[in-house]
C-alpha cells in the first residue's frame, strides 16, 4: 500500500484534483451485476430487493417469499379497533416486479454457505454471490405453559399479521358488553416494543365506543415500557385511567402481572402471583429470530450476529440478516429500522459485488403510536456507526419522544402524520 | 478549493486507507437521504400527510433544517430529527433531494376552490412562488404537496408560530384583506390539485 505522503506526491497538486473527476466516475460507475438472493419478502427483505435494482439495475435480484399477500403488522392495531379494514394494510409484490426483481413464492427450507445455494420446500435451488435474510421473528411457546401454536388458533398473538389479526378482531367483536381483556406483552427483545400498549389504546378506543362496561388488562412481564409516559397521559384523558372505571388497567412486573402460563379450555391465565379470567386473551410471547435463520446456522442465542455495517453474518460470509432476526442493537426491532437496515445493506452489497469498500452508513428509527381519535405520539432516534466497536450508536443531543406539553393540535397532527408515514413506508417498500 | 479539501478529494479518489476516519465517518447524501424514505417517500416524493423534499433547492432545505435544529422552526418530530445531523450532512442531503425530480402527489381536491385558488394565486402568490407554485424556489414547491401539510404550514404562519417571509406577509395580509381564510382554503386546492 503507498502511504499518503507518497501518494500525494506521485499525483501532484493540481493534477490530483483533475483526475479527482475521472476516479470518482470510475468509483461510482457502470454497476458490476451480480446474483443477489433476497429471503423473505416482508418489510425488510422486500425493501432490500426494490432499493438494489434502484441502486444498480444490473444487478440480478431473486426475492423468494413464501405468501403471495403481506400484511403489515403496523397499523394492525387499527384493524383491532375497527378503524381500518384487512384489505388496508395488506400488499402484493407487482411493484417489486414492474422495478425488475424476480419473484418466487416459496417457503425456504435451507441455505449452504459454502456452495452459495439456497433450497426451496418446492424443490428449486437458487445460486447467488451474496444472500440477504430477512426472516422475521418466530416465538418461544415453551416460556409460556400451556401454550403451543395450536392454542393460539384460540389465543392469539397477532404479532403476525394476517389470520391472526382477524382472529382477535372477531373474538372482540363477539365479546359481550363487560368483558375483560387481557393482553400480555412480552419479555426479552421483542419486535415493536410499543406496540402492546398501542394495541391497549386502540382496544380501549373501541371499548369506549361499543362496550363501556368492559376494560383491558395488561399483564406485563416488565415494570416499564416504551413511551410510558406519553401512553399513560393519554390514557387519562380518553380512557379514565387511573379511575375505578378506567377502560385500560396496568400490572406491572413487580406488582405480579408476568404471565407463566395460560388455560384455553377455561380462559383463564396464570400471572405470577395469581390468575385472571377473561374474555379474550392476547398472549404475545416471547421472541426469537425466524425459523430459517436457525435451520441455515445464522444465530448465536436468540438472534443473528452481524457485521452492522453491511449487515453480513458474523458467523457465515456473503449471507447478510437484517430486520428483527438480526441483532441490530441499538436500535430497535420495528418496520423503520428493518426498512433502513435494507438501505444500509443494499448499499453495502452494491458496494461489494463491484469490489468497493462499502461507504459509511446511517440510520434511523422512529415509532409513531396512535393512542386515540386524533391523538398520535412518536419516538425518534438518529443512529451513527462506531467502526471500532461494531455498534449502533444514538447521535448525542437528537431524538426523544413526543414533548409531554405537547398540545392537542400537535398530537393531532401527529396521527395525521403517522397515517402519512404509514402511506410512505408501504410505498417505499412495496411500490 | 482550500488545500485542506484537496488533500481529502485525493485521498478518497485513490481509495487509500487512512487510520483517520474524518473523511470515512460521514455518509453519502444517498446513504442519509434513504433514511428519511419512510417519512417523506422514496427520493423525498411522498404519497403521504408528510411534505415532499424532491426538487426542493438545497438553500431552502438548509434553512429548514437548520431552523428544525435551533428551534426557530415549528415542528412536530422535525426538531428531534434534524439534531441527528451535522451542517456538513445537511447540506449533502440538501444536494441529494435538490436532484430529485418530484412527483406530485395524487390526492382529492375541489375543483371549484382549486379554481378561485389559481385567481388568487396569480394575483398574490406568483411573484416568488413561480408557474403556479411547481417552480422549485425559496419556499420549496407548493404545487403537488399534501393539502394536509399544507394546510397546517398556512395555519402556523398565520398563528405566528412560524415565522413568514416579510413580503410574503404582506401580500398574505392583502389576500386576507381580500378573501379571509377562505382564500387560504382556496389556494391550498389549487396547490393540491395540480398532479
Ligand atoms: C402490532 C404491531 C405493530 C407494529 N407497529 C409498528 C410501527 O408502528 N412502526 C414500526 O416501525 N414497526 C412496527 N411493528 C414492527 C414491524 O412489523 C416489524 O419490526 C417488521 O415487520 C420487521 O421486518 P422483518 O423484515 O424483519 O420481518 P417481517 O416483516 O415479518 O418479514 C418476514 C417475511 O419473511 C417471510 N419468511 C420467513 N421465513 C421464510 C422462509 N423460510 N421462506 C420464505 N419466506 C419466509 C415471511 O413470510 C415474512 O413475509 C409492529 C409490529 C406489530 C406486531
Ligand atoms: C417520523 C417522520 C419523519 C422523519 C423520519 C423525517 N421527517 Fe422531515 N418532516 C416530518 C414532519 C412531520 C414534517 C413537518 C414538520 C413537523 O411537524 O415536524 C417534516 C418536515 C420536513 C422538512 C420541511 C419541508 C418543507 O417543505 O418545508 C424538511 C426539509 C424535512 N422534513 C427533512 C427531513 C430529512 C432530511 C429527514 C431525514 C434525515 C427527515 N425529514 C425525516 C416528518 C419526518
Ligand atoms: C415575496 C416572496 C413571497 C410571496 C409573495 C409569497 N411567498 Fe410563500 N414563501 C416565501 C418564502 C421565502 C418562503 C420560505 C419561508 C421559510 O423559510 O420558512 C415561503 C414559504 C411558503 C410556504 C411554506 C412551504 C412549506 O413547505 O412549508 C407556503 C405554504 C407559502 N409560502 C405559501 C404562499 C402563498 C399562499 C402565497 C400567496 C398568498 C405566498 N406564499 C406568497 C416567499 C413568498
Amino acid at each position: 500500500m503507498i502511504s499518503r505522503r507518497n501518494f500525494i506526491k506521485l499525483s501532484g497538486g493540481a493534477i490530483a484534483v483533475g483526475s479527482l473527476a475521472a476516479c470518482a466516475g470510475g468509483l461510482s460507475g457502470k454497476g458490476a451485476g451480480g446474483k443477489v438472493v433476497v429471503i423473505g419478502g416482508g418489510t425488510g427483505g422486500a425493501t432490500a430487493a426494490k432499493y438494489l435494482r434502484m441502486f444498480d439495475p444490473t444487478i440480478e435480484v431473486t426475492l423468494i417469499e413464501a405468501n403471495p399477500t403481506y400484511h403489515t403488522c403496523y397499523m394492525s392495531n387499527e384493524v383491532l379497533s375497527g378503524e381500518r379494514t384487512m384489505d388496508s394494510i395488506a400488499f402484493g409484490y407487482d411493484g417489486l416486479r414492474q422495478r425488475g426483481v424476480r419473484v418466487v413464492h416459496d417457503l425456504v427450507t435451507g441455505i449452504d454457505p459454502i456452495g452459495r445455494v439456497v433450497t426451496t420446500k418446492g424443490g428449486d435451488k437458487f445460486a447467488y454471490d451474496r444472500a440477504i435474510v430477512s426472516p422475521g421473528i418466530d416465538f418461544k411457546w415453551a416460556a409460556i405453559e400451556g401454550h403451543s401454536p395450536e392454542v393460539a388458533n384460540t389465543i392469539p398473538h397477532a404479532w403476525k399479521a394476517g389470520s391472526q389479526t382477524v382472529l382477535l378482531r372477531n373474538q372482540l367483536t363477539a365479546m359481550k358488553d363487560g368483558g375483560t381483556v387481557v393482553i400480555a406483552p412480552p419479555s426479552g427483545a421483542y419486535r415493536c416494543p410499543p406496540g402492546p400498549y398501542e394495541r391497549a389504546s386502540q382496544i380501549a378506543h373501541y371499548l369506549k365506543k361499543h362496550k363501556p362496561k368492559s376494560k383491558v388488562l395488561i399483564l406485563d412481564s416488565g415494570d416499564k415500557f416504551a413511551k410510558q409516559g406519553l401512553f399513560m397521559q393519554g390514557w387519562k384523558r380518553m380512557y379514565g385511567y387511573g379511575t375505578d372505571k378506567s377502560l385500560i388497567e396496568w400490572v406491572s412486573a413487580a406488582q405480579g402481572g408476568k404471565v407463566e402460563g395460560v388455560d384455553a379450555k377455561n380462559m383463564r391465565v396464570q400471572a405470577a402471583v395469581e390468575s385472571f379470567k377473561a374474555d379474550v386473551i392476547n398472549i404475545i410471547p416471547p421472541q426469537k429470530a425466524g425459523k430459517l435463520a436457525f435451520d441455515a446456522g445464522l444465530t448465536e442465542g436468540d438472534w443473528c450476529p452481524i457485521n452492522k455495517k453491511t449487515f453480513e453474518s458474523k458467523i457465515h460470509p456473503n449471507i447478510h440478516v437484517l430486520g428483527d432476526a438480526s441483532n441490530a442493537a441499538g436500535m430497535p426491532k420495528s418496520g423503520y429500522s428493518a426498512n433502513v437496515q435494507a438501505k444500509v445493506c443494499a448499499m453495502a452489497v452494491r458496494d461489494l459485488l463491484a469490489g468497493r469498500e462499502p461507504g459509511f452508513p446511517s440510520y434511523q428509527n422512529t415509532c409513531y403510536s396512535i393512542v386515540g381519535d386524533d391523538y398520535g405520539i412518536s419516538v425518534s432516534v438518529v443512529y451513527s456507526f462506531d467502526e471500532e466497536k461494531n455498534q449502533i450508536i444514538a447521535v448525542k443531543g437528537a431524538g426523544g419522544v413526543t414533548p409531554k406539553e405537547a398540545t392537542l393540535e400537535d398530537l393531532r397532527r401527529e396521527m395525521h402524520y403517522a397515517h402519512g408515514w404509514y402511506a410512505n413506508i408501504t410505498n417505499d417498500i412495496f411500490g | 478549493m482550500n488545500s485542506k479539501i484537496v488533500l481529502r478529494n485525493i485521498v478518497l479518489a485513490g481509495g487509500v486507507a487512512l487510520s483517520s476516519t474524518a473523511w470515512a465517518a460521514t455518509p453519502s447524501g444517498e446513504m442519509l437521504g434513504a433514511t428519511c424514505a419512510a417519512c417523506h417517500g422514496t427520493n423525498g416524493s411522498s404519497v403521504g400527510i408528510l411534505p415532499s423534499l424532491a426538487s426542493t433547492p438545497a438553500s431552502y432545505f438548509v434553512d429548514s433544517m437548520k431552523g428544525f435544529k435551533s428551534g426557530t422552526r415549528k415542528a412536530t418530530v422535525m426538531d428531534r430529527v434534524a439534531k441527528g445531523y451535522s451542517d456538513e450532512e445537511i447540506q449533502l442531503m440538501g444536494d441529494f433531494f435538490e436532484a430529485q425530480k418530484v412527483v406530485p402527489m395524487k390526492q382529492k381536491f375541489e375543483s371549484v376552490k382549486a379554481s378561485q385558488g389559481k385567481k388568487l394565486h396569480d394575483k398574490y402568490c406568483e411573484k416568488c412562488h413561480e408557474d403556479g407554485g411547481r417552480k422549485p424556489d425559496e419556499g420549496g414547491v407548493l404545487a403537488g404537496q399534501s393539502m394536509i401539510y399544507l394546510t397546517f404550514s398556512m395555519a402556523d404562519f398565520l398563528s405566528g408560530d412560524r415565522e413568514m417571509d416579510k413580503k410574503m406577509k404582506r401580500k398574505v395580509d392583502e389576500l386576507l384583506e381580500e378573501s379571509d381564510k377562505a382564500g387560504i382554503d382556496a389556494l391550498i386546492h389549487f396547490y393540491g390539485s395540480q398532479q
